[in-house]
């Protein structure tokens, strides 16, 4: 009896956890494992890896293009949070609200979500033809007179973090969404009592309340697009010339193109190593960790 | 938790593992099921990869008919879908495996180079010994195309495909002007198409190779092909040849002068956008490959039957090189893997035989084997597919394209300060400098 008592909630055991374990351990730990293994060795993905030491650390310390790389995977991952965020905060704010007209707009919105990030891609790179594509008409309409768009350095990341937002502000959409309806309705009574408008509540009660849903999606969307590749891949090719060749783009380029799948790979465990430590610092700085309830009562 | 509900849900769970395994089962027998056999069981199972592409398997397929009931051994094809690079990526990844094809297809040159290093690839040289009938058959510049260091790794397997110069005939008409046949005719050219809001020559710089092109040409042109020997052979200084030099300042000029139009950086090739824009008149010209005849072909027959022209790249006033020498893609070849058994490469045999040079020429190929001038008048294209074989024909080289030709990582190098170059973000100078540093 007094077992009962003490765990109440009945938690399951152990061997619950050994099939989702094995699955990580199968597809995660051990490639990544393989993967650090293989930083060491000089490998072309024929016969058998020979091992190097550190050459290829040395080499990815020395790197002027990896320093590069990262600063545009940075201005990638920058960008596209600060595009995204606001977005889907305040749409997904909006979209809380019960009317059935919002609902149907929610789910229209939603569309992109489920189209493969290939297809997005591909349908963005018609889009952005100057002779045939929208970008002809709309260049003008932003100083572009000849719908240059994607063709320039700045133009090309500038495409690569709106096409990145256009896929990902509506699943951002749907966790605000979700957030924002455990808000309890009471505070809001309360500031219309003490004659709040709707900005302040939204800055004084929402997004305070939404700070567990802003971690959340935060380290979604940094470590999302610190690891895009697809679209890089079909939408500029990494160009022009190296202006949109991201970390993820080089590692392909480096493991596919030149063959080097040792290099590849320390620059793999690179990513791995950046994308935990943003996230756990993101984590870590924001109290994410301490789980405080923002529920009514609890 | 009842006793029902535990049994159901047992059930359940076994089940699921049961549907999991035949997943598992039936994924492990995907394409390059047919790989795995490079035992060297004499004849036996011979595994062929290739690209999957719908005029190709119309003379693939029956090859490996031909052979199955040839008795010589028993082959399967296995296509992959998807662009040239992932083929590449694929064929990589297997040939490093135990699942590897038995004979596949290829570029040449570069693409299996490092197959040929590692003695991966079987030497053909005792096989077109022994069956002078296949080894007779083929133009001997396409045939050598294949060769690498002196020895043969690969068999042609379709068509010659030589990069020319096609121009829109209604646009040059409407400037009263000849397709150039000297660099001063493209000279004075440009300035008049510019002036009828014409973009003279079409380029793709989201597809950087479509910009490649114009280095391969001038370069060859202005110095013949020596510098791109000397490129091949890892030369220090081969990237600051004067010919090259010459060939990255005019195209520098021609890119300031607006020969390629302003916005060509967003333009790609894949899309079509390229082509699209040279067959509705906003483009004169446009150097490339001669799939771009069926390419028309299949998406502005109109055009491509009564305006689409052709002709060869201009020659430069004091250039010593050849202007009846051809850059392009010489064909594609099959390779044999060195561990495939013996009846892998009498697969090859399939190649030279009547009907598989009839089914190439019927899907608008033009086969690398000699004497087919009648075959070739008889078949669907005959102007094109004629000018073209008599083109190759007369050709003194025929220099693969570089970026097939050279190591693929210096290939993906000079892909991407090409395209450097044309975004304005460097000079040739910079680019040149750049290469020096690559190939170091």
């Amino acid at each position: 009896v007094s077992a009962t008592v003490v765990d109440r909630t009945d938690r399951p055991g152990p061997l619950w956890v050994v099939p989702a374990v094995a699955f990580f351990a199968a597809f995660a730990i051990v490639p990544m494992g393989l993967v650090v293994y293989l930083s060491l060795t000089d490998w072309d993905g024929l016969g058998s890896p020979s091992f190097s030491g550190l050459d290829n650390w040395t080499r990815l310390f020395h790197d002027s293009q990896m320093l590069d790389s990262l600063k545009l995977t940075a201005i990638l991952v920058a960008g596209s949070w600060a595009l995204q965020t606001p977005i889907s905060l305040l749409l997904g704010v909006w979209a809380a609200g019960t009317q059935r007209s919002r609902a149907v707009v929610v789910a229209v919105l939603f569309l992109p979500v489920l189209l493969s990030t290939a297809a997005i891609a591909l349908l963005w790179q018609t889009l952005l033809d100057p002779n045939f594509g929208l970008a002809g008409s709309l260049g003008p309409l932003i100083g572009i007179d000849d719908g240059n768009i994607i063709g320039t350095s700045r133009g090309a990341m500038i495409c690569l973090a709106l096409v990145i937002s256009w896929q990902f502000v509506p699943f951002h959409t749907l966790l605000y969404q979700a957030g924002a309806r455990q808000i309890p309705g009471m505070l809001y009574d309360a500031a219309i009592i003490d004659g709040a408008n709707r900005v302040q509540q939204l800055r004084r009660i929402t997004i305070p309340l939404l700070r567990n849903t802003i971690v959340t999606s935060s380290v979604l969307m940094i470590v999302g697009s610190m690891t895009l590749f697809e679209t890089v891949l079909i939408l500029t090719g990494g160009g022009p010339g190296t202006a949109t060749a991201v970390l993820p783009f080089e590692m392909y380029n480096q493991g596919f193109h030149a063959y080097q799948m040792g290099y590849a790979s320390a620059i793999a465990v690179g990513l791995v190593v950046i994308a935990t430590a943003l996230s756990l610092v993101l984590v870590k700085v924001s109290g994410f960790g301490k789980m405080r309830s923002t529920i009514e009562g609890v | 938790m009842s006793q029902r509900l535990i049994a159901r849900r047992l059930v359940a769970a076994a089940a699921l593992m049961a549907l999991t395994l035949v997943v598992a089962a039936c994924g492990s027998s995907g394409p390059g099921g047919g790989g795995g056999s490079t035992s060297g069981d004499g004849g036996g199972r011979v595994a062929v990869w290739a690209l999957q592409d719908v005029q190709q398997q119309k003379f693939e397929n029956p090859a490996v008919e031909a052979f199955n009931a040839s008795g010589a051994g028993q082959a399967s094809l296995s296509l992959f879908p998807g662009t040239g690079q992932t083929y590449l990526d694929k064929l990589r990844v297997a040939m490093g495996s135990s699942n590897a094809p038995d004979v596949f297809f290829n570029w040449g040159g570069g693409s299996i180079k490092r197959y040929a290093d590692a003695r991966q690839l079987k030497d053909l040289g005792a096989f077109l010994k022994a069956n002078p009938d296949v080894n007779d058959a083929f133009l001997p510049s396409v045939l050598d195309a294949g060769k690498i260091d002196g020895t043969a790794y690969g068999v042609p397997m379709r068509g010659m495909q030589p990069v020319l110069l096609f121009y829109n005939t209604d646009v040059l008409r409407s400037v009263g002007a000849q397709p150039p046949k000297t660099w001063d005719d493209v000279q004075a050219l440009i300035p008049k198409l510019k002036d009828k809001g014409v973009v003279p020559f079409s380029v793709a710089g989201q597809d950087p190779w479509t910009e490649l092109m114009w280095l391969e040409y001038l370069t060859d042109r202005i110095g013949g092909r020596q510098p791109f020997l000397n490129l091949l052979a890892g030369k220090p200084g081969a990237w600051k040849d004067p010919a090259i030099t010459k060939a990255l300042t005019t195209i520098d000029q021609m890119i300031k002068q607006g020969a390629f139009g302003t916005n060509f950086g967003s333009v790609g090739y894949g899309s079509g956008a390229a082509s699209q824009l040279f067959s509705r008149g906003k483009a004169a010209m446009m150097l490339m490959g001669t799939w771009e005849y069926t390419n028309q072909l299949q998406r502005d027959p109109q055009f491509a039957k009564s305006g689409l022209g052709w002709t060869t790249f201009p020659s430069v006033p004091g250039g010593t090189g050849d202007p009846a020498a051809v850059v392009g893609n010489p064909t594609n070849f099959f390779s044999v893997n060195a561990k495939a058994g013996s009846g892998a490469a009498d697969f090859l045999k399939q190649m030279v035989t009547p009907e598989y040079v009839k089914n190439l020429i019927s899907v608008g190929d033009v086969p690398a084997v000699k004497g087919i001038e009648t075959e070739l008048k008889a078949g669907p294209n005959p102007r094109f597919s004629t000018q073209v074989y008599e083109l190759v024909q007369k050709a003194p080289t025929f220099t693969l394209s570089w970026d097939q030709a050279v190591d693929p990582q210096q290939a993906t190098e000079m892909i991407t300060n090409l395209q450097r170059l044309f975004a304005g973000q460097i000079d040739p100078a910079g680019f040149q400098s750049a290469m020096e540093q690559a190939a170091a």
